[in-house]
């Protein structure tokens, strides 16, 4: 499982490195989405990898071996939200930019031929 | 009375956080009510930033032992719960993010905060997001706190609009996107390893981890260092600021003045306290030595190379990025003192720069042009839907209320001192604190064995000087001895207010470096000693559970 994971994350950093260096801006929003996802997988993934383990405590007396490490969920959660807030930021600036300058060109210009 | 005191340190954050909210419900019809709000909420920071300052001096040290206080946020006590630290570099840094905000507001109300997107809430949220770097504990809610102050960031960056703003703050925003990913791997690999974020217990542990893990650990404060430097503007991650400061109106460019030194203030703060490790501590400062000098040389060369005021104000700011990080590498403990007068300095002096460019931009006839023609074409329709009628609504507008008198000799002074400021020439403590910096390195520097590195970086530092010297008089020439294409501006008394108290701030801070230098070397002797701030966060769990126990 660990493997998987693993090229998982590797993947979608990978593709969304490449996309994040190109030059339009559809392209830079996929590539920064992208690269969010993976950090939010590996964010989890740094918890480590357990099935059928449940973060929450019940009871009091209870072995913690049982349970799965809840910091990494709850770092993950605010990282989504603040990930999620930011890249809709960037999409409006986006939008506006194409408004303005009538080019999908991260520079607002297209690149003399 | 106590109570209260017991909660000032959770004020710098809430009390904007709120002013934030409540302002957004405050229409443009209602401007006096949200000044009044913005400025009480930034006096109330201000008193709380002192009264802070003053508790962590010697001369309280029965409030807080050794000058560190320790607020638990809900009673949770500090590995488990979040704390928020307040120790003197914080209380420092804070009362600087008040000071310079607090200008930059009363700079914003003169016209610059009228039409558009609500500035004074996002300029609130940025007051807060540095306030909340500075205070907290814990790593994550740095990273919490670095989005907060950015998220803001990006709105304020493109006030006015504009391709030029809007195609910068795409810039802005894609690099700071990637450095904040950066940053939470690196926290993600720190916790993965240590099993904590809060920064007292994990120092506590690094010692005690098997080697494979220490390498994990390694790679993740790596990771965190580069984050922490793109937010520092350190080269080769800086090509984003002269370009987002450059177009940013003059007080959102003022506001942006500390925002890079909240890098280096988490380098300095991490770093002082991995600094146990004497091999790690050792790379560290080379890195940061190299990446400081090559910093420093490049923001020189750009100083010299642009032709706009406001940019190269930005690139002045890459200058004592670069300087700060330099001799922080050097390694020496003496170091520290003066490098935080340094900083000190460089924040209050840019700051107060960036709001004179507002001013001076003005008494051209023809607005500069930032790096290419805007197309104005199809920019109208966007600005109606905004309310506002002209393309750039901070460019040429008459203002309404009181003028100052001779105002293009109260622009010339101004000038003559924030270039005194930048090359350090005395009268003024740029000199100070570049002469005390350079005497220290250069006395301390041999006997550690860095005897080339200390005179290469007093070469460097006096040869930006020199560049910054001959740059700023080649665009003061320009600005005030060509009277032919210029005109006088008239000055708003609450723009030329801001940029005189700041400049009168650095003249204070000249008279009293005597006092401001014993402060700054007890602050760097708690820096230097991570033992006690280790103890005092994590002592700060016993004293809570007995004190819970006894009610």
């Amino acid at each position: 499982m660990e493997a998987v994971y693993a090229l998982a994350i590797g993947v979608l950093v990978a593709a969304g490195v490449w996309l994040l260096l190109r030059p339009r801006t559809f392209q830079v929003i996929m590539g920064l989405s992208l690269l969010s996802y993976a950090t939010n997988l590996f964010i989890f993934g740094m918890g480590r990898l357990e099935v059928q383990r449940p973060p929450i405590l019940e009871g009091v007396d209870v072995e913690p071996a049982l349970y799965a490490d809840p910091v990494p969920q709850a770092l993950v959660l605010t990282a989504i939200v603040i990930g999620f807030a930011t890249t809709a930021l960037f999409l409006v600036v986006l939008l506006k930019l194409r408004g303005l300058s009538g080019t999908d060109h991260v520079d607002g210009r297209e690149p003399e031929q | 009375m106590t109570a209260l005191l017991d909660h000032l340190p959770i004020l710098p954050i809430v009390v904007p956080l709120f002013a934030a909210a409540v302002m957004l419900l405050v229409s443009d019809a209602h401007r006096a009510l949200r000044n009044t709000i913005a400025f009480g909420s930034l006096a109330v920071q201000l008193a709380v930033a002192l009264v802070l300052l003053y508790q962590t001096t010697d001369a309280a040290a029965h409030i807080w032992p050794n000058g560190i206080g320790v607020y638990s946020i809900g009673a949770w006590s500090a590995p488990f719960g979040i704390v928020l630290v307040v120790d003197r570099l914080s209380s420092m840094m804070l009362t600087l993010t008040a000071t310079v905000a607090l200008a930059a507001l009363v700079y914003s109300t003169s016209h610059w905060d009228r039409p558009g997107q609500p500035f004074h809430s996002l300029f609130q949220l940025l007051v807060m997001g540095q306030n909340g770097a500075f205070l907290t504990g814990d790593l994550f809610n740095l990273f919490v706190f670095f989005e907060v102050l950015l998220a803001a960031s990006y709105g304020l960056v493109m006030r006015g609009l504009g391709t030029a703003r809007v195609r910068t703050g795409l810039h802005y925003i894609a690099v700071n996107l990637a450095a904040s990913f950066l940053f939470l791997i690196g926290v993600a690999l720190i916790y993965g390893t240590i099993g904590t974020l809060n920064m007292a217990d994990l120092l506590g542990r690094v010692g005690a981890l098997p080697p494979h893990d220490r390498a994990v650990f390694d790679a993740g404060a790596w990771l965190l260092g580069v984050a922490f430097l793109v937010k520092a503007g350190s080269w080769p991650l800086n090509s984003w600021l002269p370009g987002a400061y450059g177009v940013s109106v003059a007080p959102v460019a003022a506001g942006f003045a500390i925002m890079t030194k909240v890098g280096v203030y988490a380098v300095l703060r991490l770093g002082t306290l991995m600094s146990e490790d004497e091999a790690a501590a050792t790379i560290l400062g080379e890195i940061l030595y190299y990446t400081g000098l090559v910093t420093l040389v490049s923001g020189m060369i750009g100083m010299l190379a642009t032709q706009h005021l406001k940019r190269l104000v930005a690139y002045s700011v890459i200058v004592s990025s670069g300087l700060l990080l330099a001799s922080l590498g050097l390694g020496i403990e003496a170091v520290t003192p003066p490098v935080l007068f340094y900083m000190t300095t460089s924040v209050l002096t840019t700051a107060a720069f960036f709001l004179l460019t507002g001013m001076t931009d003005r008494t051209r006839l023809v607005l500069p042009r930032t790096d290419e023609p805007e197309s104005q074409g199809d920019v109208l329709p966007v600005y109606m839907a905004f309310g506002v009628t002209s393309p750039d609504p901070y460019g040429t507008e008459e203002e309404v209320g009181a003028a100052i008198p001779a105002a293009m000799a109260f622009l010339g002074l101004m000038f003559v001192c924030c270039v005194l400021l930048v090359a350090g020439l005395p009268p003024l403590p740029g000199f100070v604190a570049k002469f005390t910096l350079l005497s220290v390195v250069l006395e301390t520097a041999p006997v550690v064995g860095a005897r080339n590195a200390g005179w290469v970086l007093a070469v460097a530092v006096l040869a930006t000087g020199i560049a910054s010297v001959v740059a700023l008089t080649r665009i003061g020439m320009r600005l005030f001895w060509s009277p032919a294409q210029r005109r006088t501006p008239r000055l708003h008394v609450l723009e030329a207010a801001p940029v005189a108290f700041l400049v009168l701030v650095c003249l204070v801070l000249t008279a009293a470096s005597g006092p401001a230098m014993r402060f700054f070397d007890a602050t760097a002797r708690s820096l230097h000693d991570p033992q006690t701030y280790i103890e005092t966060v994590l002592g700060a769990r016993a004293a809570s559970r007995t004190g819970g126990d006894a009610e």
